[in-house]
This record gives structure tokens, C-alpha cells and sequence, in this order.
């Protein structure tokens, strides 16, 4: 099953601005890219050589804020009341 | 929020997880006059665990058996711990009657159901709980907190203490220079699933009666390696399934956390369990994995950091455990505030108390006794290489076919050849003991 699907799964209550900003200047000279890997939800993906990414589908872990050591990934949380709204956890 | 942002608060909790109801409930049945934020439109549904709640003296002091009246799910009697490469395991049980008895060792729970119960305790108790509010910052004055500032349009407000219980990314931390840079090597990274399955399937694929469950650690193939592990805990009419996996690993591996949780799920001990079994939910979280030797600050003048924002979870390998230590870390928190407001002192030096309640109960001293155990356990060689090698080494001492048979030391031997050195399985063998046998 891929990611798409299991987040048909998931409830969110999206905010239209993003709470996440990625400084796609500090991308282009990134040879880590370890964004693709410690997203659960696969939010980064590249896109021709370049890294793509959605905040709709974030889990709100703040993995990728710690992992990227460039600094690229300018992270906070959504406002009060957005984002992920897990029913089990 | 109407005009309280003019009234001042005795203190005020930044977070509505096990941590911050804690210290919410505590405090505010001490007869503080306080207040608790929570970002999430109710508390829980930013909470994810593996996992299971072990036995918290905390909890049991505040709410008497509390298994009683909170929602969970099983209590564990089993605990299993495999080793796993893509063709054989070892597995490791242990059952024990005793764990299902009062107060029970351990148990298994969702936590948006556990949050969102606990949370209406302290609002009970007269804690004011006020959700969909973000803390994005403390307000500082002349060297000590005096409040928080939130994203609400009213914005700021005043207490003479705040308790920060926000989590693993805990930014408040970081702001306030508590936290260190956090390095990817200190944090893991969990994605879990929540499999729906009756409850009379789960007894029988798990050999369970009644309320008992399981809790089930994986190592080896399950993250191809990478230091981290799988993990099965038995709810009640469905499974917790998942993959941890340390971020530098990821890095260096260059592995999706999200793939190697389908390939966990392809391994046929779990395949075999889950065909029947439809996804509820799907979820990813952090776990702050540096232990002692990587805690931030965890006080200062007016100002106190619990649970996973001040780095409270002790892995050892074969344990987790997180939750118990935010319940005992929010009480002793609150304890301390307690304290400061009868002197009427809310300085660092007053406030020293939470390290000295901290030090007295397990929190700080199990930190303390596993502080080698991140080192270790980030040794990639736990992962890579001893799973397949364990396997390989009990599968030839148990394969007979029609070749003269050696003995186990001659086995080993071959097995290890190219592998590792005498000296090097030496070198893990002690660093393992120094880290979790004789600390």
C-alpha cells in the first residue's frame, strides 16, 4: 500500500498557508538530501532532480527539520486547531 | 480567551500530553490556579506511541488504579524480542502471570483515546484547558519567565511558572537555549499502523486469552539493518505495527522510513499475523533517543522542561519506555511549582527541587544506570551484522544434512570469519555489558 492510500486513512484539518518552508537554493547544492528518507509520510520527493515537497500530509514529527543539517527546512508547527488529528495514535 | 490574557495564572503548562496533564492535574488539585494548551483541536491527536504505558507509581498516585477507569487496551504478560534476517529468527520470549495481575507491569494503549481521557482528568480537577492554541514562545523578564506568548490574536499571558511539556520537537526548548542544536544521531523516527482485527483473531494468532498482550520487538532484516528496529503491541481488536530507525541511519543508509515499514510488513512473521487485517490509521512520530548524557537544561528561573521535550525515554534494547517517565516528570514538575509558590520563590535555585524529586524517583537514576546505552545501541553492528550471524550460527547447530557435523565453537568460528575479529566481538561484548548488564 502505498503512502497516498494510507493517508486516505488519516484525518486532516489542512491550513492553506504552509507551516513549512524549504530555502530551495540550500537544496540545489545538497548531495545528503535526507529529507527523502526520514519523512513518513514521503512529503520531500524529487522531482527531476529536484526536491518537491507538500505540507498537507505531514505527521507534524519534525524529523526532517532535525535530520536536515544545511538548515534548508524552516519548520514550525500549524496553527492551533490544523493540521494532523489522529483518531488512535 | 476573552480578557484572561489580562489575569495572571499560578502557572501555566505548554502541552496536554501525558507530561503536561500531569503536571495540570497535580497542580491544579494542589489548588494553583493554572492552565494548560494544547495545539491539536482536542487533546491526542498529535499523540502517537508505540506502545505500551508501563506501571506508573506517578499515575497511580493521582488516579488509584487507574486501569480501573482509563482507557487501555491489554495488559502485557508477553514480551518477545526477534532477531530476524530474510530467511530465519530467534526469538526470545518471556511470560509472566504475574505481569497480569494489579498493578499490572504494563499496557498497551491508542493514544488519542489515553490523551483525551487523561486531559479531562486535570479539567476536572480545575486545570483550564484551552485547545487549538500554539505556545510560540516564552516571555522573558529580567532573566526569568514570566509567561508564554501564543498564537491566539490576545496573545500573551502571565503565570509565575511555566512547565514546558510539548513534546520530542520541542522548539520552545531549543528558543530558550535549553536544548542543544538536536543532532539527527540523538533522534529516531517512528511510522506505525494501526491494524484493525477482532478481538477472538488477535487471542488466537498471538496465543492470548482475555485481556492479555503482547509486546513484540524485532531487530535485523526488519529495518534492513539500519539501527532501529520493528515493533507489535496487541490492542484490544487491533495491532500496533511499526518501524524506529535512528535519522543519521536513514542518512547514511539512504532508506525511506516509510519503505522499510512495508518491508517489515512483508517479513513473514508479520505477513502471516496482518492478511486479514484492514489500516485504521497510519502515523509518524519523533523519540528522543540521546538519554542521560544528551538532556537539556531542565530548569531555570521560573521555567521547567518534563517528558519528551526535557528527553525523558530510556531504550535498552529489549525496553522503551517513555510514557511512565513523562507521567512521573509532569508530577514532579508540578510538585516543585507547588513548593516555590509556598516560598513564595520561583527562582532556579527553588526550583532545583524538580532535579533533586527527579533524582529521587527512577526518572533520572534509570537515565543514570543506561547512560552508556544510546552509545551502544548505536553501534550499527547490532543491526547489520549480529541478526544474521545469530541466525545463521543456531540454524547450522540445528541443520542436519547428511554433511559430518562440527561443533558449535568451530560453527562460530566459520561464521564470524571475514565478518568481525575475536577482538572486535570482544570490544561489543563489553561495551553491551558496560552499557546494560554490570552499568
Amino acid at each position: 500500500m502505498d503512502i497516498e492510500e494510507k493517508l486516505t486513512r488519516v484525518r486532516f484539518r489542512v491550513d492553506q498557508a504552509p507551516h513549512i518552508k524549504i530555502d530551495k537554493s540550500l537544496c540545489e547544492t545538497c548531495l545528503d538530501q535526507v529529507c527523502l528518507y526520514v519523512c513518513p509520510v514521503k512529503n520531500y520527493v524529487l522531482n527531476q532532480e529536484e526536491i518537491v515537497f507538500s505540507w498537507q500530509g505531514c505527521m507534524e514529527c519534525g524529523a526532517c527539520r532535525i535530520a536536515c543539517e544545511n538548515k534548508a527546512i524552516d519548520w514550525s508547527y500549524p496553527r492551533g486547531g490544523f493540521g494532523v488529528c489522529l483518531r488512535y495514535g | 480567551m476573552n480578557n484572561r490574557s489580562q489575569e495572571k495564572y499560578d502557572v501555566i503548562v505548554v502541552g496536554a500530553g501525558p507530561a503536561g496533564s500531569t503536571a495540570a492535574l497535580a497542580a491544579a488539585r494542589a489548588g494553583l490556579k493554572c492552565v494548560f494548551f494544547e495545539r491539536a483541536e482536542e487533546p491526542g491527536q498529535k499523540n502517537m506511541f508505540g506502545g505500551v504505558l508501563h506501571y506508573s507509581e506517578s499515575l497511580n498516585e493521582l488516579i488509584p488504579n487507574y486501569w480501573t477507569q482509563a482507557p487501555v487496551e491489554r495488559y502485557v504478560t508477553k514480551y518477545n524480542t526477534t532477531f530476524i534476517t530474510p530467511d530465519s529468527s530467534i526469538s526470545f520470549t518471556l511470560e509472566d502471570a504475574r505481569f497480569g495481575r494489579e498493578p499490572y507491569n504494563g499496557f498497551t494503549l491508542l493514544r488519542s483515546k489515553f490523551d483525551r481521557w487523561y486531559a479531562e482528568k486535570a479539567r476536572e480537577a480545575g486545570a483550564l484547558l484551552v485547545p487549538e492554541t500554539t505556545v510560540d514562545d516564552l516571555v522573558w523578564k529580567d532573566n526569568r519567565v514570566t509567561g508564554v506568548r501564543t498564537g491566539r490574536s490576545d496573545g500573551v499571558l502571565h503565570a509565575d511558572a511555566v512547565i514546558v511539556a510539548n513534546g520530542a520537537n520541542s522548539l520552545l526548548a531549543e528558543k530558550a537555549g535549553y536544548a542543544k542544536n538536536p543532532s539527527p544521531s540523538n533522534f529516531s523516527v517512528a511510522a506505525k499502523e494501526v491494524l484493525a482485527l477482532p478481538e477472538e483473531t488477535i487471542d488466537q494468532l498471538f496465543e492470548l486469552k482475555g485481556k492479555e498482550g503482547l509486546a513484540h520487538l524485532f531487530l535485523g532484516e526488519c529495518t534492513r539493518g539500519v539501527e532501529g528496529g520493528g515493533f507489535l503491541y496487541t490492542n484490544r481488536s487491533s495491532l500496533s505495527i511499526g518501524v524506529v530507525a535512528k535519522l543519521s541511519a536513514l542518512q547514511r543508509k539512504k532508506i525511506s522510513i516509510a519503505d522499510l515499514l512495508e518491508n517489515f510488513k512483508t517479513q513473514p512473521l508479520i505477513k502471516n499475523k496482518i492478511k486479514d487485517a484492514t489500516l485504521k490509521e497510519y502515523s509518524g512520530h519523533l523519540i528522543p533517543e540521546g538519554g542521560y548524557k544528551t538532556l537539556p537544561k531542565l530548569y531555570g528561573n521560573g521555567l521547567l522542561f518534563a517528558g519528551d521535550a526535557a528527553g525523558f525515554v530510556c531504550s535498552t534494547g529489549l525496553t522503551l519506555e517513555g510514557m511512565n517517565f513523562a507521567i512521573a516528570s509532569g508530577l514532579a514538575a508540578a510538585r516543585a511549582v507547588v513548593r516555590a509558590r509556598e516560598k513564595g520563590d520561583f527562582s532556579e535555585g527553588q526550583l532545583a527541587y524538580y532535579q533533586e524529586l527527579l533524582e529521587r524517583n527512577f526518572v533520572l537514576q534509570d537515565l543514570k544506570t543506561f547512560r552508556r546505552a544510546p552509545a551502544f545501541l548505536s553501534n550499527p553492528r547490532l543491526y547489520e551484522l549480529y541478526p544474521p550471524l545469530a541466525c545463521e550460527i543456531a540454524s547450522r547447530i540445528y541443520r542436519v544434512n547428511g554433511e559430518p557435523r562440527k561443533n558449535i565453537l568451530s560453527i562460530m568460528r566459520e561464521e564470524t570469519k571475514g565478518k568481525i575479529s575475536m577482538w572486535g566481538l570482544v570490544k561489543d561484548v563489553i561495551q553491551g555489558v558496560r552499557a546494560l548488564i554490570w552499568t
